[in-house]
């Protein structure tokens, strides 16, 4: 693809050249799989599981180039030009890329592990398996590509793989439906993005994005058009990230199988708009300053809903799934606090992916063993689940800030920065978050794994294809916010995920101590209400504030009775019946006139025919041919008369003219 | 070698053999037909090996005298845009035989039509000599007519008679157009003459080129078709036999928009961009209108063909915005239509002669009970949506991307229609795929072999342009650069004059 006409932009490619074969292994191992997958033993399974192996050494040797301050390098070919546009495709590669590239590929490994034991015995194993290599291979390219076409193709790819897979057990017509909510919802969000790359493309002539970015350093595009690239860029990011008032679709991608979950929500889909907004960000940070202050609206108030939502789900998953709606509006926010919230942002999105990724495929595992993702069917899975249980606990930690857990790192250094960048609101609504976050997280593992256990059958643990992942993947979420573990000054990646200079808060023991704080009380009152299990949940005195929350603060109700049903029926009824009625009414009037008129026309015809008065011309040729055969069909006669009464006609026009 | 007149002409051989033998033998007349399709193909692959993509012009110029007194001649010829209409005729038309192999009724006369039809059909693509093209254009009415007036469904002789008069309305206008320049070449030139390219010399008067603008491009609209003349479209498609659809869609479509980017824009550069924005605009509403009476459909057939209007309207839409990647991406999208929504026509057909009804509502989970039928239609589905990969994307992006250059508000509401493509293509896939499978519906056959060799050959060149596009887009391109630079000369002259009346 790639390996010819290199053009390292930067600096020598080095091991970067290996970036785009870890993005073209899982595209080749989706062939693979499609292919020969059901002719192979365990279902071709292990292709994908080896591709994905492989792309996370290759990543690591990648991101090596970066330990001790590599450059950013840039390889590409020309994909298809037209007029003076080239597109190409390429690889842009710098610190973030490759942080990037080890966080999917890991997360994808694990997944696909897990998948082994989950998904064993399914019908469409092997087709699960093509399709989750695509997902993976999709989002590589998003991340690896250097222009914003090529990142369009992953990032429409994306979509098309979670409407796949979140409809995987589509015999249930329910699944089907989120599998096409989530397709709708992130396509109308595509919409805007789309356009985003248009103004950019028509501002510089180019979607090359170090090119974009170059110019934009260079003062060539005005500030009125990066205004407008940023708010349709946000716009594409709002539909993947599940922002603020697109967000309704995630929680509905639950439908899909467990394993997917954690895909989506950890590794590709969702972080691809964070990503988006990382890649592009100095078309952001050049734009009026309102942008980011849109962007930190969203952010804020995404945060908080989200959260809210969080606390009353029965559903395991969906909590976790309003989790991650979450915490993406926290990395939002985090970028919306401008450079100085950049490193924070991307580095949440980094370990979120690790902790996230664990809690779903965790809730996999219980779910697995009981049958069911009720929380009020679960209780007491300590014990049959220890390897669950203490991994899945680990998880909650770090998804609740708990020191020295991953979350901790990341999710602090948004709040210090939000407070020391003066934007108090953002600071207060994060904390609260914080709380919050840390509440529902106790609530969730109280009812899953304390208690007596209250539904069917014997739960037991599960089996190591499952475990281990868990293993791996709780591992990291202890060591991975040690990277930027300021406390100790250690800042590994604010070196590889800085814009511009990249300045550095140092570590503020105060702020740290209100956040522990903060969460340590919210798993307190956790405690509190749900140490004993109660039939009815003790949110429900919350009253009509429970039941805002019970119906999701009624935007679904507002887009089925406002958008859908209105354009399901009433508009396409309208159009139907102008369609039918009007356009067709015209046609078929005239023809009923005409055949009327024939009546007429043909007496006269007769008549003049009969006596030899052959003086009825063109005109009369071609009305009483078209009228005739509407009346008798006879295409012939038409025509001859049609043919005559033109070319006398013509010969009349040419004449004078 | 006169590779153009052969691979006009050679299906007409296939005809003569169909009409010689006497009591030609059902299945010997379909190999016939396919034999001689196919042979067209590889005689088309001729064409596509001997083109010189780095020219714009017409080239493999084929010239001969027909009538001298008159000046009437025989003139063919190709250039980036016909190319690729020419091989996208050749090779669904094999397809198309293969995939009528089930017509039990008249075989005979049946594949002489398919035959006939496609000699018609190409020589519209070739002619450069606009009476030789008017000759063409309209001999492919009449096997049109016969196929589905014969071999369609309930209501065909209605669906074929609104075909018929709707086209031959068009063509009458046209056909004055034709005359018209034909006898003005004779005062301006010194010799009446039907060729193109003298004709596009002419120094017409604004007014008057307008008119013939409208001659011409009423004929082409009808074909295309441009709302509102569309109406003739669903029920030619509901009634036609299979093979019927695929080739209507397919390749007749492309005709109408073959003609405005061939003739309109070549001889009438001024008019064309005096008339841009309504037309653009008519095609925004066909994008936006089929997609919102596409998703109320319950005859799945329907539905396919008002997408039709959608996507068609993607092209007319480009190729009225002048820009190089407006219109090289709408003869992409020419291309691309034909193979997609002749492969939907084809697995339309497929799911019919399974399950007896087109209604979804009657229709459901049959990705369980035919696997491979449901993959495959997934597959084309999603390129007709604009999936990265699959052919449309490119396409598309460029379309909208050249429509939005010229006109912001334009290329805004063409991108309703992609988020209406979706919709009723995941929609309709999911009644008729997803969900429970009803009693009625257990126990089909999945896609037998012959069926399976219809669809690969579509679906390899589907994934071929999605993945590398530029083998096509660089015949394209060229002369796309060639026939749009007149139209932009013109429309700067333009504005330069009225700039300059009011400064």
């Amino acid at each position: 693809m790639v390996a010819a006409a290199e053009t390292a932009v930067n600096g020598e490619a080095g091991t970067t050249a290996l970036a785009w074969i870890v993005t073209v292994l899982p595209l080749v191992s989706f062939f693979l799989i499609v292919l020969f997958g059901k002719r192979l033993p365990g279902g071709g399974a292990w292709i994908g599981i080896v591709a994905v192996g492989a792309g996370l050494v290759m990543s690591l040797v990648v991101l090596s180039h970066f330990i001790g301050g590599g450059e950013a390098t840039e390889l590409s070919e020309d994909w298809f030009r037209v007029g003076d546009l080239r597109f190409e495709l390429g690889q842009y590669v710098d610190g973030l890329t490759a942080v990037m590239l080890v966080v999917v590929t890991t997360v994808s490994l694990c997944v696909q592990v897990y998948s082994l034991g989950y998904m064993r015995g399914d019908a469409r194993f092997t087709w699960f398996y093509a399709v989750i290599s695509l997902f993976t291979g999709s989002m590589l390219n998003v991340v690896i590509a250097n222009n914003l076409l090529q990142l369009l193709v992953g990032w429409e790819l994306m979509g098309v793989c979670s409407y796949l897979l979140i409809g995987h057990w589509w015999e249930e017509k329910e699944n089907s439906d989120s599998a096409i909510k989530a397709f709708i919802t992130t396509r109308i969000g595509d919409v805007p993005f789309l356009f985003g790359i248009f103004v950019l493309i028509v501002a510089t002539g180019t979607a090359n994005i170090p090119e974009i970015t170059g110019a934009i350093g260079g003062g060539a595009i005005s500030r009125g058009l990066l205004t407008a690239g940023a708010l349709l860029l946000f716009g594409g990011a709002i539909g993947k990230s599940a922002q603020f008032p697109l967000h309704v679709w995630l929680p509905d991608a639950m439908a899909g199988p467990t394993p997917v979950s954690a895909l989506i929500h950890a590794a590709t889909m969702v972080a691809a708009g964070v990503y988006l907004v990382g890649r592009m960000f100095s078309v952001f940070v050049n734009a009026d300053p309102w942008v980011l202050t849109f962007v930190a609206a969203i952010g804020a108030t995404t945060m908080l809903i989200a959260a809210l939502l969080a606390m009353i789900q029965d559903d395991i998953k969906r909590v976790l799934a309003y989790s991650t709606v979450s915490q993406l509006a926290y990395m939002v926010a985090g970028l919306s606090l401008g450079p100085a919230g950049y490193t924070a942002g991307l580095f949440h999105l980094f370990t979120h992916a690790f902790f996230k990724a664990l809690l779903f495929l965790g809730s996999g595992s219980v779910i697995h063993a009981v049958h069911s993702n009720n929380m009020s069917e679960m209780g007491g899975l300590r014990r049959p689940m220890p390897v669950t249980f203490w991994t899945f606990l680990i998880g909650s930690a770090a998804l609740s800030g708990i020191p020295p857990l991953a979350g901790f790192w990341s999710k602090d250094e948004i709040i210090s920065t939000a407070f020391h960048e003066q934007h108090y609101i953002v600071w207060g609504i994060a904390l609260v978050t914080a709380v919050i976050t840390a509440f529902y997280m106790a609530r969730a593992v109280l009812l899953t794994f304390f208690g007596e256990y209250r539904g069917h059958g014997h739960p037991h643990e599960s089996p190591a294809t499952i475990t281990g992942p868990l293993v791996v993947l709780a591992g990291l979420s202890v060591v991975v916010g040690f990277l930027n573990a300021t406390a100790f000054d250690v800042t590994l990646f604010s070196e590889w995920v800085h814009f511009g200079e990249g300045e550095h808060l140092p570590f503020n023991y105060g702020f740290a101590a209100i956040s522990v704080v903060g969460a340590l009380a919210g798993i307190a009152v956790g405690y509190r209400l749900y140490a004993r299990w109660r039939e009815r949940d003790p949110l429900r005195r919350l009253g009509p504030a429970y039941t805002l929350l019970e119906r999701k603060y009624f935007l679904d109700d507002v887009y089925l009775r406002g958008v859908v049903r209105p354009i399901q029926y009433r508009a396409s009824a309208a159009v139907n019946w102008s369609n039918r009625f009007i356009l067709d009414g015209i046609v078929h009037t005239f023809a009923w006139t005409a055949r009327q008129f024939s009546r007429l026309v043909e007496v006269v015809d007769r008549r003049v025919v009969d006596r030899g008065v052959n003086t009825a011309a063109g005109l009369t040729g071609f009305t009483g041919g078209i009228l005739r055969y509407i009346q008798s069909g006879n295409v012939q006669r038409y025509a001859v008369f049609l043919f005559v009464g033109v070319i006398l006609l013509a010969i009349g026009i040419s004449i004078r003219a | 070698m006169p590779w153009l007149t052969l691979t006009t002409f050679l299906p007409l051989a296939g005809v003569v053999v169909l009409l010689a033998v006497p009591r030609i033998a059902d299945r010997s007349a379909r190999l016939v037909a396919l034999g001689t399709a196919v042979a067209t193909f590889a005689l088309s692959v001729g064409i596509l090996v001997g083109f010189d993509a780095s020219e714009g012009g017409f080239q493999m110029v084929e010239e001969a005298a027909w009538v001298d007194s008159l000046n009437f001649r025989y003139v063919m010829g190709v250039d980036g845009i016909s190319l690729f209409m020419v091989l996208l005729t050749t090779f669904l038309m094999p397809l198309a035989v293969l995939a009528s192999w089930k017509v039990e009724h008249r075989v005979r006369a049946f594949m002489a039509a398919m035959l006939v039809l496609e000699t018609a059909i190409l020589g519209t693509f070739l002619a450069l000599d606009l009476l030789l093209f008017f000759l063409f254009f309209e001999a492919i009415l009449f096997p049109m007519y016969l196929i589905i007036g014969g071999w369609g469904y309930e209501r065909r002789v209605y669906a074929a008679v609104k075909f018929f008069l709707y086209t031959m309305l068009g063509s009458a206008f046209l056909f004055v157009g034709i005359l018209f320049l034909y006898f003005r070449a004779g005062t301006e030139l010194g010799q009446a003459t039907f060729d193109l390219r003298e004709l596009v010399g002419l120094s017409l008067p604004a007014v008057t080129a307008r008119w013939l603008f409208l001659a011409f491009f009423v004929a082409f609209a009808v074909k295309v078709p441009l709302f509102p003349l569309h109406t003739w479209l669903p029920d030619a498609h509901v009634e036609a036999p299979t093979a019927g659809s695929v080739i209507l869609a397919g390749v007749l479509l492309k005709v109408g928009a073959y003609g405005l980017i061939r003739f309109n824009l070549s001889l009438f550069p001024e008019a064309s961009t005096y008339f841009a924005d309504a037309i653009s605009i008519l095609a925004l509403i066909g994008i936006v209108y089929g997609g919102i009476v596409a998703l109320i459909q319950t005859d799945v057939k329907r539905l396919v063909a008002y997408s039709s209007v959608s996507h068609l309207g993607f092209v007319v839409l480009g190729t009225f915005a002048f820009n190089q990647q407006a219109v090289s991406g709408g003869v992409l999208q020419m291309l691309n239509h034909g193979l997609s929504t002749g492969a939907l026509f084809l697995l339309v057909g497929m799911v019919y002669e399974r399950t007896h009804t087109r209604d979804l509502g009657k229709l459901g989970g049959l990705g369980r009970v035919t696997p491979v039928l449901a993959g495959t239609f997934l597959v084309v589905a999603l390129s007709s949506l604009g999936l990265p990969g699959l052919n449309n994307f490119v396409g598309e992006f460029l379309v909208i991307l050249g429509a939005f250059t010229a006109n912001r508000l334009f290329g805004a509401i063409a991108a309703v229609g992609i988020v209406l493509a979706a919709i009723y293509l995941l929609w309709s896939y999911q009644r008729m795929m997803h969900g429970a499978t009803p009693p009625e519906h257990e126990g089909h056959r999945d896609l037998s072999a012959r069926e399976r060799l219809v669809l690969a050959p579509i679906i390899a060149v589907i994934v071929l342009i999605g993945v590398f596009p530029r083998p096509f887009l660089d015949r394209i391109d060229p002369t796309v650069e060639r026939s749009t630079r007149v139209v932009r000369d013109a429309g700067a002259a333009t504005a330069a004059v009225s700039h300059g009346a009011s400064p």
